[in-house]
This record gives structure tokens, sequence and C-alpha cells, in this order.
């Protein structure tokens, strides 16, 4: 107990120091400059906190970057509901059920029906060719082919990401149609009675050409996203499974798609997200047409983005409200699709936390 | 059930190192062996060689023979799934299948063989997971994610999913290593608990434990790093604990080397 007393002596004494060495400046004071201060990492008591540092201006800095992008979005929305309004008030048919787009006419009529159905209907195609092929590459490039392939195809398939989409749309229009178009004939022949596959033609410009070009823009960002999931499953599940005597495929479907099942389910809906807002490549393949049809193989087909591209140049001021609007909804649709994304992510969610 | 493991000049490589040289063991059925040594001296190495773990490494592979029974294991006409069905293994960090249940973790394996038939998979799921000293702190919640439990819960989970599918042999790699000293007790005695159906072999850092839980004890060690580890001394782990006839077991054991 007797040496309590002059032990705080000491640390008051301490304390006098360390203030004064900061009262030099926060910067300054880390190397003693003289022999008397006490060293860096202690003796006498704590330093006070400086007030202005790198930190609060940091702090600051990413708390206004944060905050801008909720500026941005806010701004952007205005300004679409702003524009959208007025033309959508002009409208003398009923902009949600409305397949004809008459904008730009004395009496505007206009809806969204056809063209979000085109939009949809295009893109889950796409989505239903490029998936399964994309998962396909990724587990061939992540689990069977050897490392000396897998990374100059990886790099190939990422490379397929990088052309731009006009590129794709130009190609899809002048030189894969005809392909396709023999094969819509084919289909036509002898899957007719599908009325998927029916109708007169011609054939060719259709929602099926637009959706092939689609599934291979998709295709590389599914697949370079899945790969990087599966490749990410942990080594030692990979050998539970294989020393439970799995085979090298019963081992990737009891370790590696659980596990990468999530990560799959962003990818595929990143890879939905580009082929619901891709413009110029189905402006440059589909048939534009303004009707609800599900035949795949007719002239025909139109989308939210593709519209845009196409009508904006001719559009007045009504006109552009209306493609704003329709611009909205795609919006919407995006939503819808990242929120469903991500309930389903988040449904098994404690599996996936406990892993961590 | 339980089946002889015998190893004659085994020898294991990546590539062009060779961990371990020339190992010639025989392990009687229903017994504990446990390997000791230094850290890199290739115990782990050999004991992924046993059940063909080893060549799942790139260019890993293994010259000698080893045989279950007589059975080569090496033969290439042998599947190598139907190998590690009889030889199970159980890893240094407990690794349920983090996706699954308690349920599907322990049945994950029968599962893999096909089986389908609910009422099996219920029995069998109770059996293991009781071998495995888990059933009353599960079976309340087996719907439940396997790797949500305690690590020493997790590990002996990775056990009742090892023995479900009834191997002849487990081997063990470090099980009890990233456990507290009473989950350590508990896979212990579970151990012992197995003894009398499968044919042990378990890798150690712990030198008590493998003077406690082992029939046999084989000393692994290696000169230098770089050379290949070799199996110094294999013996009862009463005579190697007590009176070894090599001086670096005997160096080893007394702490002063490794």
């Amino acid at each position: 107990m007797g040496d309590y007393p002059s032990r705080s002596d000491n640390a008051t004494a301490g304390d006098l120091g360390v203030t004064s060495r900061h009262a030099q400046g926060a910067g300054a004071g880390v190397y003693p400059s003289s022999n008397d201060e006490p060293p860096v990492g202690g003796g006498g008591a704590l330093p006070k906190k400086a007030r202005f540092s790198v930190e609060t201006a940091f702090r600051a800095l990413s708390t206004a970057a944060g905050a801008m992008v909720l500026v941005i979005i806010v701004a952007i929305a205005a300004f679409l509901v702003s524009k959208a309004v007025p033309a959508l008030q002009k409208n003398n048919g009923n902009f949600l059920t409305e397949t004809t787009w008459f904008p730009n006419d004395a009496e505007p009529v206009f809806g969204i029906a056809a063209l979000a159905f085109g939009t949809v209907l295009s893109s889950l195609l796409a989505l239903l060719i490029s998936v399964p092929i994309a998962l396909a590459i990724a587990l061939f490039l992540s689990h069977y082919a050897p490392k000396r392939l897998a990374t100059p195809l990886g790099f190939v398939i990422d490379l397929l990401a990088a052309v731009p989409s006009v590129v794709f749309g130009l190609w899809g229009r002048d030189y894969f149609q005809q392909p396709v178009r023999d094969f819509s004939i084919w289909l036509n022949e002898y899957f007719g009675w599908l009325p998927i596959f029916g109708g007169e033609g011609p054939f060719g410009q259709s929602i099926m050409l637009g959706a092939l070009v689609l599934a291979i823009m998709v295709l590389p960002i599914v697949t370079s996203l899945s790969r990087e999931v599966f490749q990410q499953t942990p080594g030692m599940n990979e050998e539970a499974a294989l020393a439970l005597g799995a085979t090298r495929w019963e081992m990737i479907r009891t370790a590696v798609l659980p596990y990468g099942k999530p990560g799959v389910i962003a990818a595929v809906m990143l890879g939905l997200g580009r082929a619901l807002g891709e413009t110029i490549a189905l402006a440059l393949t589909l048939g534009i047409t303004f009707d609800i049809s599900f035949n795949l193989i007719q002239n025909g087909g139109n989308s939210i983005a593709a519209n845009i591209a196409n009508s904006f140049a001719e559009a007045n001021a009504t006109g552009r409200g209306a493609l704003i609007a329709s611009g909205l909804v795609l919006f919407a649709i995006t939503l819808v699709v990242n929120m469903t994304a991500r309930a389903i992510i988040y449904r098994r969610r404690e599996f996936r936390d406990s892993a961590a | 059930m339980a089946k002889r493991i015998e190893a004659s000049n085994v020898s294991s490589y990546y590539g062009d190192f060779k961990a371990i040289d020339s190992v010639s063991m025989t392990v009687e059925p229903k017994t504990i062996t446990a390997l000791i040594g230094p850290s890199g001296c290739g115990k782990s190495t050999f004991l992924r060689s046993i059940n063909r773990m080893h060549e799942v490494l790139p260019n890993a592979r293994i010259e000698g023979r080893l045989t279950i029974d007589d059975q080569n294991i090496y033969d290439p006409d042998v599947d190598v799934t139907a190998v590690r069905r009889m030889i199970g293994m159980v890893f240094q960090r407990p690794n349920p299948f983090p996706t699954m249940s308690i349920y599907e973790n322990a049945v994950a394996g029968l599962k893999l063989n096909g089986v389908k038939k609910k009422s099996i998979l219920d029995e069998a799921a109770e059996k293991s997971l009781r071998a495995a000293n888990i059933w009353d702190e599960v079976k309340d919640r087996l719907d439940r994610p396997g790797a949500g439990l305690s690590g020493g819960q997790q590990q002996r989970l990775c056990i009742a999913r090892t023995i479900a599918v009834e191997p002849q042999v487990v081997l063990m790699d470090e099980p009890c290593s990233a456990l507290d000293p009473i989950s350590t007790l508990a896979i212990e005695d579970l151990m012992f608990k197995l003894k009398d159906r499968f044919t042990i072999i378990i890798v150690t850092h712990n030198m008590q434990q493998a003077a406690r839980v082992s029939d046999k004890t084989g000393f692994f060690s290696i000169d230098k790093t770089g050379d290949p580890g070799r199996l110094i001394e294999y013996d009862d782990t009463q005579k190697i604990f007590s009176n070894p006839s090599q001086k670096k077991t005997e160096d080893y054991i007394t702490g002063r080397f490794g």
C-alpha cells in the first residue's frame, strides 16, 4: 500500500510531460525531440485525442461519398418523374395495358405493355439459354480443366465481356441472322404446332435472334462470376466429400454447388440486369413491332431500351416524356428482379453465415 | 468390420519433392495407432496416402505398396471412391458441410452412396450420431446448420459423418488440434469406444494424447528441412514412451528436440 502514493506522483509528472509534448503538434510529437521526453510506446499518462486529424477528414470524406449516392439517385428519380408525368397526363390510352406507341401524335396514345413484355421475354429466354452453358463452363474452368488451360480460357471469356454491345448487334443483324432464320424455318416446319414456333413468317429478325445475341452477351458475366464463386469453395469441404467416397461430380454436387448457390444467383441476376437494360444489340436484331406474342421465331419483338434508342430521335416533348416513363418502368422491373434475388439469397442466411 | 493395413516401402511425392521415404508398418485391426513427430515430417502425408487422398493434390503420387487385408489399395483396377469409403478420414479442422443441417451432414456419405430411403437414413443418422457421442446434444435440433455447433461438436459431427458409411478404417489427422481440452477429452473417449469397431490411425502433435489413446505409436522425423520424412521407430506405445530403442525417439518424447 505504501507504494501507491509515490507511483501516482510519478504518473502526474508523466501526464504533464506528455501534454506539453502534444502542445507542439500532433505530428511532431511522434519522435522524441530530446532525451527528456518519454518514449513513444508508454511512460506517463495517456495522450489527448487530436481534435482534427486525418481520421476525421477521411470519415467526413467517406460519409460525403456515401451520401452522394443517395443524392444522385433521388435527383435522377426526380428528373425522370418530372419529365414523365406531363406526358402521362396527355396519354389517351392506359399506360400499363396499351400496346401501341404513338406518343408524338396530336392525340397521344401509348402504353408499356408490349415493350415490357418483349423486354422480359427476350431477357428470360437469353438466361434460359446462357445460364446452363455458363455454369458448365465455370465448373470446367474451376474444377476440371488443368490450370494451364483454365487461365487462358478464363481470359478469353473475360474478353468476350469486353466486346461492345453495338458490335454484337451488328454481328447479329448482318451475320447471325441467316443461320437463325434457317433454324427458325426448320423449327416452324417440324414444331410449328407449338405456338412459340408457329406463324407464317417471315422469320429471322425475331425474339429468338435477339435472345441468342443477348445470351452470348450475358454468358461471360455469369461464367466469370460463377467461376470465382466455385473457386472459393473451401478446400476442406471438397476434401471432406472426396474422403467420403465421392466422385468428382458428386463432390461438386455435395460441396461446390450448394456453397456457391447464393453467388450463382447473384451472377444470374447481374446477367439478367444486363439483358434487361441491353439497348443497341436488341434495337439492331429485333423486328420492332408493338404486340404481345409468345411467337419466338417470326419477325417481331421489341424491348423498352431498344424502343428508346429507336424512337428518341424523332420524338417531340410528349414523346420524350413517354420514353422516359418507359425508362422508369424498366427501372422498376430491374428493382423487382434485384429484390427477388436478394430475398432468395437471404432465405438460407443462417446456413451461409455460420459457415464463415 | 475392421481390417489390417499394411504399408511396405511407401514413398510419397509432391511433384519432385519426396515427402516421405520408404515407410513400412503394419496396423492391426481394432487397434489405435498414433503417428507422432515434428511438423513437416510427413505423418499427415503418410496418413493421406492410406486412403488415396494424397493424390487429390496436383502432381502428388506415391511409390511402394499399401494393402488393406491383402488387397492393394493402389491397384490400377481399384475404384478410388471405394477405397475412400472403406477408409474414412477425419480432418484437422472440423469441416461439416456449411450448407447442410446436422442431419444432412450425418447422412451425407450415405446419400453419396445412393441411399435414398428416409427410414434407413434416419436410422443411420441416429446410430452414427450416438456412436460419435453427440446425439444427446443435437437430437432436438437436427435441422439446424452443422456449422453452427461448437468446434468440438463439429468435430464429433464429422466423426459421425465418417463412420455413418461404415468404413473399415478411420484415419484422423490431428483431430483435436483445433479443440479445447474438454472437447479433446470427449474425442479421446470416443476413440476408445470406436476401437471396438474400427481400425484407427491418428496423427497427433500431442504426445500425452498419443500415450493415452494408442496401442502402437510410430515416430516420424526428418533430418533437416527438404529431406523426406522417415519412420524412425514403430512399436508398442508403452515401449515408445518408456524405453524407446532409438535415440531420436527418446530426444523427441523427452522434449529435447522438435
